[in-house]
C-alpha cells in the first residue's frame, strides 16, 4: 500500500516544533482515530509505542532538540492499514549503524532500543535515504 | 504525605516495594522524576531487597527500560537485589524484545517475588 493509495480512509498531516508535548498531541490525535474505527488494543498498544519511539528520536536525535527545526507528520489509515512517515530536519542517520541493544555490552546504551521496539511491533519499517525519514506501516490484525 | 510523587513505597518482611502511581512511563520529564525518586530511596534504604511491582503499568518506553537498567546497576553495586512482578504481558512482551527479561529477575506475581529473595 502506497501514501497514494485511495483506500485510505483517513488523512492527516501535522508540522510541529521540536517538542515532546506537541508531539504527545499528534500522537494522541492518531490513537484517537484508531480507537474511533475499533482497531483492537493490541494493534493500538504497537502503533502507539512504535510512534512514540519514532517521534522521540525526531525530536530529541534528529532535531536536537531544536525548537526552530520541525518535525512533519503525515498519517492515514484504512480499514486493514495504519502508515505514518515522521520526518525531522536533522541530517538523517543510517539505522544499520546503530549497536544491537540486546548485546549485553551495549545494554546500558540508549540508541537503538527505540528503534528495536519500532521494528517488533509494526508490520513495516523503513528509512528512505538520508536517513531523517521513517516510515512505520501497521497491518490490522 | 508520601515523600514521593511517582511511587508508593511500602515494606514487607525485609523487601521494599515499589508500585508506580503512573500507568504510562512514557514522558521524559516524569522518567526523569521517577528516577530520581527510585534512585534516593535505594541510597537511602540499605537492606538492600527492592521488589518493583508494576501491577499500575500499562505503558512504558525504551527511555524507562534505560533508567530501570541504571537502577538494576545501581542495586547490585550496593550488594542489594532487585526483582520485578505483576508485568503485564504486552509490557512483558516490550521486555523480551529487547532481551531485558534475562538481566531482570521477573516474576508473575509479588508474592512469588517476594519469595524469592
Amino acid at each position: 500500500m502506497t501514501a497514494s493509495d485511495p483506500a485510505w480512509t483517513w488523512k492527516c498531516e501535522r508540522v510541529i516544533p521540536s517538542d515532546a508535548h506537541l508531539g504527545r498531541h499528534v500522537l494522541d490525535e492518531l490513537l484517537h482515530e484508531l480507537e474511533a474505527r475499533h482497531w483492537s488494543r493490541r494493534d493500538i498498544f504497537c502503533i502507539h509505542l512504535a510512534v512514540h519511539e519514532a517521534l522521540v528520536n525526531a525530536i530529541v536525535h534528529g532535531n536536537c532538540g531544536d525548537r526552530e527545526k520541525t518535525v512533519h507528520v503525515a498519517a492515514q489509515i484504512s480499514p486493514k492499514c495504519f502508515r505514518v512517515e515522521i520526518t525531522d530536519q536533522g541530517p538523517g542517520f543510517d539505522p544499520q549503524s546503530l549497536p544491537d541493544p540486546t548485546d549485553c555490552t551495549h545494554l546500558e546504551c540508549s540508541g537503538g532500543r527505540g528503534v528495536l521496539l519500532m521494528r517488533a511491533f509494526m508490520s513495516r519499517v523503513s528509512y528512505p535515504s538520508p536517513g531523517n525519514r521513517v516510515i512505520l506501516e501497521k497491518d490490522r490484525s | 504525605m508520601s515523600e514521593y510523587r511517582r511511587l508508593d513505597v511500602s515494606e514487607v518482611g525485609d523487601v521494599t516495594v515499589i508500585r508506580f502511581r503512573d500507568h504510562k512511563i512514557v514522558e521524559d520529564i516524569n522518567i526523569q522524576e521517577l528516577a530520581q525518586e527510585m534512585f534516593q530511596l535505594i541510597e537511602k534504604d540499605r537492606r538492600g531487597k527492592i521488589l518493583l511491582n508494576f501491577s499500575s503499568v500499562n505503558f512504558l518506553s525504551s527511555a524507562a527500560l534505560g533508567k530501570l537498567i541504571t537502577l538494576d546497576k545501581k542495586v547490585k553495586a550496593g550488594g542489594g537485589t532487585l526483582k520485578l512482578s505483576n508485568i503485564k504481558p504486552e509490557i512483558f512482551e516490550v521486555f523480551a524484545i529487547t532481551k531485558l527479561n534475562r538481566l531482570f529477575d521477573i516474576k508473575e506475581e509479588e508474592a512469588d517475588a517476594l519469595a524469592a529473595f
